[in-house]
Parts: C-alpha cells; sequence; structure tokens
C-alpha cells in the first residue's frame, strides 16, 4: 500500500523497479495469508524475481530518470476515481471477507475438494485442478508464455553476431575479477538451486509448486550466472537456438499428451485412458503436462533475457564505437 | 474423429505454431501455415454443417463436465464466427509469402507465421470456449500475438502504435478479468450457461451490475467502440499489410461476439437491457463513432489511415444493430460481421499489393494507379463501393437489413443516420478513386507493375466473394438468421 | 458491515493506484509498472475471494476439513504468468522504442512523430 504510492511519487526508475520487487514480495506474503501458498509461491518467484530483473535489464537501456510531469493529471484523477467508485459500489453487495458460506464456497469448489483425491488421486487440490479438471486453462497459459516468447524475439532477436573485439573481452574479464567472491559463493549455489528447481517441479503434486514455478527458478539460476560470467559464457553453456527449440518442444509436449487421449478414445486431455488404471493415467498425465510447462516456461524466460542482454551489449558496443569515432575525430 | 470438430479447430493452429521452428525455411513454413489454416477452414465448414443439422455441440475437455471442467459450447453463433476467422485467416495468408518478403526481414519469416498461427488459435479459442476464464487466456493469447504482429511493421510508429495497443488492450483484459472475478464471486461459477442459470438469482445486486459495467467497458476497449478507439488507427496504419489486412478483418469481429455473448447468453436480455440504459448508450455512441470516424477518414492522408478509421465507422454500424435489441437488428450485426471482414480483407490486401509495387500507401502516392496496376485498383473500387453500401455488393445487404431492423422498431431517426453516414463513405472512398483515376501518374517514377497474381488471387477471390455474397444472399442471411434466432430463443 | 469488506476497499484502492499510474504517467516504463500493480491488486482480489475463515491452503492432509477455496488460486495463477507474458512483451517494445525515438516519454515521442509528419 505504501509502497504503491512511493511508486507513483518516485522519479528515479532504478527505485521504482526495486520498489516493484518488494511489492511483489509483499502481496506474495499477503498470499501467505490468504492460504494461497502456491499463488504465494509464484508471486514471489515472479513479482520479486523475473520481472524485477526485466525491469532492470530494461532500465539499463533505456536510462533511470523518468522526466517529471508535465501534464494536468485531473482528467485520469477522473477517470480513476469513477472507475474506483464503480468497483467500491460492486463491493457493496459482496458477501463478506472469508464467509464461509459465500456463493464462491458452495458451488464447482466442494467438488474440487472432496473428491479430487478419488478422481485426480493428489493431495495438492491446486495441482489437480490446475493439470487435469482445468488443463485446457494451463494450455492456454502456455501458449501465452509462448507467445510473449516469440513476441520478444521477433522485437529484440539480432542477427547472428559477430565475433567481439578483442579489448571487449579484456574488460569483462577484469569486471568479473572484482566480483571474485560474489563468483565463488554463486558458483556454489547455482546447482543447488537447479536442484530445488528439479524438486519443486516434481514434487507439485504433494507440496506447493509445479512446473510454472520450478521453470521461473530454473530460468532465475541461469540469469544468475549470465549475470556474472557475462552473456557469451553463457550462451555458450546454454546454446540460445537449442533453448528457442525447447520452448518449442514444451508446448508440443502438452499439447501431444492432448492428442494421445484423443488417439485412445477418450475427449481432449482426458487422463484416464493414459494408462490402464485411470488414477495412474491421471499421475502420468499430470506430471507430463507439468514437465512441458517448465521446459517451455524456463527457455521462454532464458531466450527473453538473453534476447534483452544481448540488445544491451550490442546498445554498449555501438556506443564504444561511436565514441571511438568521436575521439579518432577529434584527433 | 468427428466427434472431436470443436478442439481440433483450436489444438490445430496451436500446436502448429511451435512446429514452424523446426521447418525455419521462409517458403516452407509459408506452405505450412497455409495448409494449417486450410485445414482450420475446412474444420469450421464441417463444424457449421453439423451445428446447423443436428444443433449445439458440447464438447467436455479433459472429460470432466462442465461446471468442473472446461467445456466447449458450439452453437449456430459461434460456428458461424469461427467460419468467418478460418476464411479470412486462408485467403490472407495466401498472399503472406509475397508480401512479407518485401516488408520483414529474412530472419522475421518463421516468427511471422508461428504468430499468425498463434493470434489465429486465439480468436479460435475465444469464440469456441464455453468457459469465462478461458476467455480471458485467449484473449490474452491474440493479443499478445497481435501486439508483436503490429511491431512488426517497419516504420518506428509502428512499435509506438503497438506499445499503446498494450497498454490498452491490458487495461480491458483486466477489466474483464476483474467481471470476471465478480461475477465468479457471486455465482461460484465460470461456466458460460452454468452462469446464465444461476445469475437469475443475484441478478439485483449491486456486483453483479458492477461486473456487467466492467466486462462491457473491457470488450469496448477491444472493440474499439467510439471513444475507446484510439489505439485502433495508428495500430492497423503501421503494421505490415498482412497483419492489417488480417487483423482488420477479424479481431473487432470476435470482440463484438464476446459482447454478443455475455450480453444475450451470459447475463440474458432481460438484465443486459434493463437494468442499465445500456442500449441508449451504445446506440449513442455508434452513432457518433460513424460519424466522427468517418469524417476523421475524410481528412486523412495514408490511405491505411482512411480505412482504419472506416473500420471505427462499421464497428458503429454493428453497435447500432446491436443495440437496437431485436433479432432483426441482431441479424444486421452478424450479417455486418461476415460482409465487413470480406471487405476489409480484401480493401487491406490490395493496399498491401501497392505497398508491395510502390513501397507507400500515402494519397498522394496513388496519382495514376488506376492505368498502371488496373485489376488492384479496380478491386479497391469494387471494395469501396461495398463499404458504401451499393447494391449488388455485401455492403448493401447487411445496410439494408440494418435499415429494416430500424424502421421495425421504429426508430426512424436511426434510419437516417444510418444512410447519412453512408454518404460520408462516398466521400473518403470518392478521394482515392479520384487520385487513382482522374490525375496523371506521378512524374519520375518508373511505370508500376501490375501486383503478382499471388496478390491478385486472394484480392480478387475476395471481391468475387462481395459480389456473390452481394447478389446471392440465401446462404449468408440463413445462418446470421438462425444465429440470431436461436440468441432472441425463436425457434425457426 | 464495514468491517466485512475492509479487504476489498484496499483492494480497489491499489487496483486505482496502479490503474492512475497507467493512465496518468508519461514514462512508458513507470506505465509498464503500473500496469503490473493493477493486475497484481486484480489478483489479491481474486485469492481474497476464495479465502475461508479458519480454512488452510488447499493441500489435503489427516485431520483437516476446512480448505480455501482452490479454484481462484488455479485462476490466479494463470493470471500471474499472462501478466508476467504482457510486461516481457511491453518492456520489449519499450527497448525498441529507445533505440528508434532516442526516449521514453509520452509526449516527447509524440512530438517527435508529429514533426515527422510535418516534414513529410
Amino acid at each position: 500500500m505504501v509502497i504503491a504510492i512511493a511508486i507513483v511519487r518516485m522519479t528515479d526508475l532504478l527505485a521504482v523497479v526495486m520498489l516493484t520487487g518488494i511489492y511483489g514480495l509483499v502481496s506474495a506474503s499477503f498470499f501467505v495469508v490468504l492460504d494461497a501458498v502456491d499463488v504465494a509461491f509464484t508471486e514471489a518467484s515472479v513479482g520479486a524475481g523475473i520481472s524485477g530483473l526485466l525491469m532492470l535489464a530494461a532500465i539499463t537501456i533505456t536510462g533511470r530518470k523518468e522526466a517529471p510531469k508535465r501534464h494536468k493529471p485531473l482528467i485520469s484523477l477522473f477517470v480513476v476515481f469513477v472507475t474506483g467508485g464503480m468497483l467500491i459500489y460492486g463491493t457493496m453487495d459482496m458477501p463478506y471477507f472469508g464467509a464461509v458460506d459465500a456463493p464462491v464456497h458452495q458451488h464447482v469448489a466442494p467438488r474440487y475438494i472432496e473428491q479430487s483425491m478419488e478422481e485426480v488421486g493428489i493431495p495438492n487440490i491446486v495441482t489437480s485442478v490446475l493439470g487435469s479438471y482445468r488443463a485446457f486453462d494451463t494450455l492456454g497459459e502456455v501458449a501465452v508464455i509462448f507467445t510473449a516468447g516469440i513476441g520478444v524475439m521477433s522485437l529484440l532477436s539480432l542477427p547472428r553476431r559477430r565475433k567481439k573485439p578483442q579489448t571487449d573481452d579484456a574488460t569483462e574479464e577484469q569486471m568479473h575479477e572484482r566480483h571474485m567472491v560474489v563468483r565463488i559463493v554463486s558458483k556454489a549455489l547455482i546447482p543447488f538451486i537447479l536442484l530445488f528447481a528439479l524438486y519443486v517441479q516434481f514434487h507439485g503434486d504433494f507440496g506447493p509448486g509445479g512446473g510454472f514455478q520450478a521453470g521461473v527458478i530454473f530460468a532465475a539460476a541461469i540469469i544468475l550466472y549470465t549475470m556474472l560470467f557475462g552473456l557469451d559464457t553463457a550462451q555458450k553453456v546454454f546454446n540460445p537456438s537449442v533453448i528457442q527449440l525447447l520452448a518449442a518442444v514444451g508446448l508440443l509436449l502438452y499439447a501431444s499428451v492432448g492428442v494421445v487421449s484423443m488417439l485412445n478414445g477418450a475427449n481432449f486431455l482426458d487422463y484416464n485412458v493414459l494408462a490402464d488404471d485411470a488414477l495412474t493415467g491421471q499421475h502420468i498425465g499430470i506430471l507430463v503436462i507439468e514437465l512441458g510447462v517448465g521446459i517451455t516456461v524456463a527457455s521462454v524466460m532464458l531466450s527473453i533475457f538473453f534476447n534483452f542482454d544481448a540488445r544491451r551489449q550490442a546498445l554498449q558496443n555501438n556506443n564504444k564505437q561511436k565514441g571511438e569515432q568521436d575521439v579518432s575525430r577529434t584527433l | 474423429m468427428l466427434a472431436h470438430l470443436p478442439i481440433l479447430q483450436v489444438v490445430i493452429p496451436l500446436m502448429a505454431a511451435p512446429l514452424c521452428w523446426f521447418l525455419n525455411r521462409s517458403k516452407l513454413v509459408w506452405i505450412f501455415a497455409l495448409l494449417v489454416c486450410s485445414a482450420t477452414f475446412i474444420n469450421s465448414v464441417l463444424l457449421l454443417i453439423e451445428v446447423m443439422n443436428s444443433g449445439t455441440i458440447i464438447y467436455e475437455l479433459g472429460g470432466w463436465e462442465a461446471p468442473w471442467g472446461i467445456e466447449y459450447r458450439i452453437d449456430k453463433l459461434n460456428a458461424f464466427l469461427l467460419l468467418i476467422i478460418s476464411s479470412i485467416g486462408t485467403v490472407v495468408m495466401f498472399a503472406a509469402n509475397t508480401s512479407i518478403q518485401k516488408e520483414l526481414s529474412e530472419d522475421r519469416h518463421t516468427l511471422f507465421y508461428s504468430l499468425y498461427l498463434l493470434s489465429l488459435t486465439g480468436m479460435y479459442g475465444i469464440v469456441a470456449t464455453g468457459d469465462a476464464f478461458n476467455v480471458f487466456v485467449f484473449l490474452e493469447i491474440s493479443s499478445l500475438s497481435a501486439y508483436a504482429l503490429i511491431a512488426l511493421g517497419k516504420d518506428r510508429r509502428a512499435l509506438w502504435a503497438a506499445f499503446q495497443y498494450l497498454i490498452m488492450g491490458t487495461i480491458g483484459a483486466t477489466f474483464i478479468l476483474i467481471g470476471i472475478g465478480m461475477l465468479y464471486q457471486m455465482t461460484g461459477t465460470l461456466n458460460m450457461s452454468d452462469l446464465a442459470i444461476r445469475l437469475v438469482d443475484v441478478g439485483h445486486t449491486r456486483t453483479v451490475f458492477a461486473a456487467f459495467a466492467f466486462l462491457i467497458v473491457g470488450i469496448c476497449l477491444k472493440l474499439a467502440l467510439f471513444p475507446l478507439h484510439l489505439w485502433l488507427p495508428n495500430a492497423y496504419a503501421y503494421a505490415p499489410s498482412i497483419v492489417t489486412a488480417f487483423l482488420a478483418a477479424t479481431s473487432t469481429k470476435v470482440a463484438v461476439y464476446l459482447l454478443i455473448r455475455f450480453t444475450f447468453t451470459v447475463f440474458g436480455i432481460s438484465f443486459s437491457f434493463t437494468s442499465l440504459p445500456l442500449q441508449d448508450i451504445l446506440m449513442v455512441l455508434g452513432l457518433v463513432g460513424v460519424f466522427v470516424a468517418s469524417i476523421t477518414a475524410i481528412y486523412q492522408q495514408n490511405v491505411k489511415h482512411i480505412l482504419a478509421y472506416s473500420s471505427i465507422a462499421q464497428v458503429g454500424y454493428m453497435i447500432i444493430g446491436y443495440s437496437i435489441n431485436t433479432s432483426t437488428g441482431v441479424m444486421a450485426t452478424l450479417l455486418h460481421l461476415f460482409n465487413h471482414a470480406l471487405m476489409k480483407s480484401a480493401l487491406f490486401l490490395a493496399l498491401g499489393a501497392v505497398m508491395y509495387r510502390i513501397g507507400s500507401v500515402q494519397l498522394s502516392q496513388f496519382q495514376g494507379l488506376g492505368r498502371q496496376m488496373p485489376l488492384t485498383m479496380s478491386a479497391i473500387v469494387i471494395g469501396g463501393l461495398s463499404l458504401i453500401g451499393v447494391p449488388l455488393t455485401v455492403g448493401f445487404v447487411s445496410k439494408w437489413y440494418l435499415l429494416i431492423a430500424s424502421v421495425e422498431a421504429g426508430m426512424w431517426p436511426v434510419a437516417v443516420l444510418i444512410l447519412l453516414g453512408s454518404l460520408l463513405a462516398i466521400v473518403y472512398i470518392w478521394r482515392i478513386v479520384e487520385m487513382a483515376y482522374f490525375k496523371p501518374p506521378l512524374p519520375g517514377r518508373d511505370t508500376v507493375k501490375e501486383a503478382p497474381w499471388t496478390f491478385l488471387g486472394p484480392i480478387w477471390a475476395l471481391v468475387i466473394a462481395n459480389i456473390y455474397f452481394g447478389i446471392d444472399t440465401r446462404l449468408s442471411v440463413q445462418i446470421a438468421q438462425a444465429a440470431s434466432q436461436s440468441l432472441f430463443g425463436i425457434n425457426p | 458491515m464495514f468491517l466485512g469488506l475492509y479487504n476489498y476497499w484496499i483492494v480497489v484502492l491499489l487496483m486505482m493506484i496502479g490503474f492512475y499510474i497507467v493512465i496518468a504517467h508519461g514514462n512508458l516504463i513507470k506505465k509498464l509498472v503500473g500496469l503490473t500493480i493493477f493486475q497484481t491488486s486484480v489478483f489479491i482480489f481474486y485469492i481474497s475471494v476464495g479465502m475461508v475463515e479458519r480454512g488452510s491452503a488447499p493441500i489435503l492432509a489427516e485431520g483437516i476439513s476446512d480448505y480455501s477455496n482452490p479454484l481462484p488460486h488455479v485462476l490466479i495463477l494463470t493470471a500471474i504468468v499472462v501478466g508476467i507474458a504482457t510486461t516481457a512483451l511491453g518492456l520489449a517494445l519499450v527497448i525498441r522504442i529507445k533505440e528508434s525515438y532516442g526516449c521514453v516519454e509520452e509526449d516527447e515521442i509524440q512530438k517527435l512523430d508529429q514533426l515527422n509528419e510535418e516534414k513529410s
């Protein structure tokens, strides 16, 4: 709340981005208070993690100062007040917060709570709704991520880069030397983060977690690596074109589960027919689609970040070259 | 296999989009994408036949029955919409290869086709689904791909247009999300037909009223209804030609569909049109939209801008038909959806051909093109006539039913205003015609060759469709009538 | 009655702050930040709807009978993903805008465009 207001007032974008991260973290803890652990997990990794990182990468390119305001905010204030008034008006007849007898808890949801164990067979209800009852929404969500991935690529991807000048490597090397301690610590950390991601990936059935969160954590680990060791080193390990293909593979994997169940004579994404026993079928189905989600999310996040970073470097190189030209001209 | 038609419609392009990456050769990807589009087209034809013969098809995804799972519910209305989208998507795709070779760099081609297919997926998904939240998810697929497609435009203003669209579109989508959330809160369900049943009990609450307001405003943002249209002209003008032709013919139609779906099916006619002065508000906005947009169109220098503003005006007509709130009115709207898709895609494709040859669509550059690109220009003339609503074109048919509907409902002034609006269309179309046919060719420019057949083929296919459905109205009218009557619960 | 609804009102306030940033601010990155806040507050609204008093997280365990509603959680998981996708695309656009216009302020961009049109 306070943070949000602070964001309005700030003109330093770096601080704004930092605050947005904190805002993400605060809302994540708010979700925990509201018993939504899965959502909290996601919001923490996305709101406080990935989106902050991306925004940081963006403001290194665009500059961090916001111009002081020059236009009158009156009309916007008016629109905001009308909308807000409408919302408050809408809340008047809402069932009270936390009320047990609200319609939301009477219809549809009880079946998930009471029968998902028999029908899907995993304790985390959120995962069973996400992965089975409403699996098609999740497929859509993966498609959204995939779309964003290609969208960013179509905007930012550069033609294959030529070898960079030698001097550049040297300076970068120096910079990395300075952060020796950080590098060693994180080098030790990264494997654990990756392991944790795998744990989250496969443990989603029982506790909070699942493909999406795992994908984000996985990507975050590699992004950390990239930040410390430079884009080039990272891309040597994680080839960008392979990553792009992996994004496609994840989505395809998900959708083909649906196709397989169709071929087995059931409806799209009906896991019951994947094995002899309906419950085993559900297990396999959810496992595979979560894997698909994880692969796509991780690789899309990575490729988005790589694209951002490559742009930044290209820009810096250009500036440097320009600078050198200017120098030679003055000479 | 026939039982899976509804889901195949969406899944085919969805799976094809990532597959594009494995081909990675521009021409190959194009052929593949074209095949995929045609497959969805055939699929939608089969679906429509099936629905017309045996009524609504329900498909339960994951085998979970609604409202616990997500269901696809194909009735006459969305089968018709699917057909419109898939046919335009396919025809436009024919010209894509030629056009993007001029307008996009080689390494963007595969990405372009992927995005195009995803955009198609999103629209099919919105139209086919019977679940309110699923609408939101697929809405975002289609919007995100639309932003990216628009940003592919060469001009740097394309980027700015795409960004504006992104902001407006996301606000719209978030409004829709708020609306759906409130509905869910009051009813505990997300399934549309289930919502319809359960809303009856809580229809009087202020929350439902607010939900309704948010949904309508959110949809109208997507719809580019005046005065929420500001993102549209630049987005259409600076996007690559193919993208303009595709989006102009389809994306606003999907929003109109959503409006109809939510007001008629989910909230029910009695709620939608009595609890709010919705009818009057939309009627006025529609009429004002027609006039403001048409007049603005007259003063534009960029032909794409002219047509973009004319699109906003046409959206106005659709909303007028809708807000008359009779079976005939809605039928006129549906007809206009179909007809406008035909004429706008023909016009924008023809502009794409002009762009291909002379690299610009500024009005001043059109001088003398009438003789140099006779086939393209005559296509623009016929498309323009259709836009005005001259008899023997599709434009006439929908305007005619719109007039009938307003007269039937006793709204004479509306009928007069519709006619006046058409007069304005004559002015802006005439400016193009005058430039192309009655001005000498630009001095100092080499003779411009006629557009290649890959353009002319789809353009003329659309033009002929324009004339055919203008003369033989049985098919389109029959479907539109059936769809609108089913909305009003009249059994033919 | 006011106590029962306070949570929603806070959410509404947050939404409006986000919404205000989106429409009133000229800096494109700031607009995206506003959009994020706007969306996040809608998420909080959904989750609040699913909250049950004395309920616990919807992971089945022995001895617990009241769970909060899992459905909003699922919806919001999806919506968060959609949100980050939009943000990423928006940021990519901003970067391109910066490269081709040299600035990220709304009014400056509009000025540049007008200049351009007058020239041509």
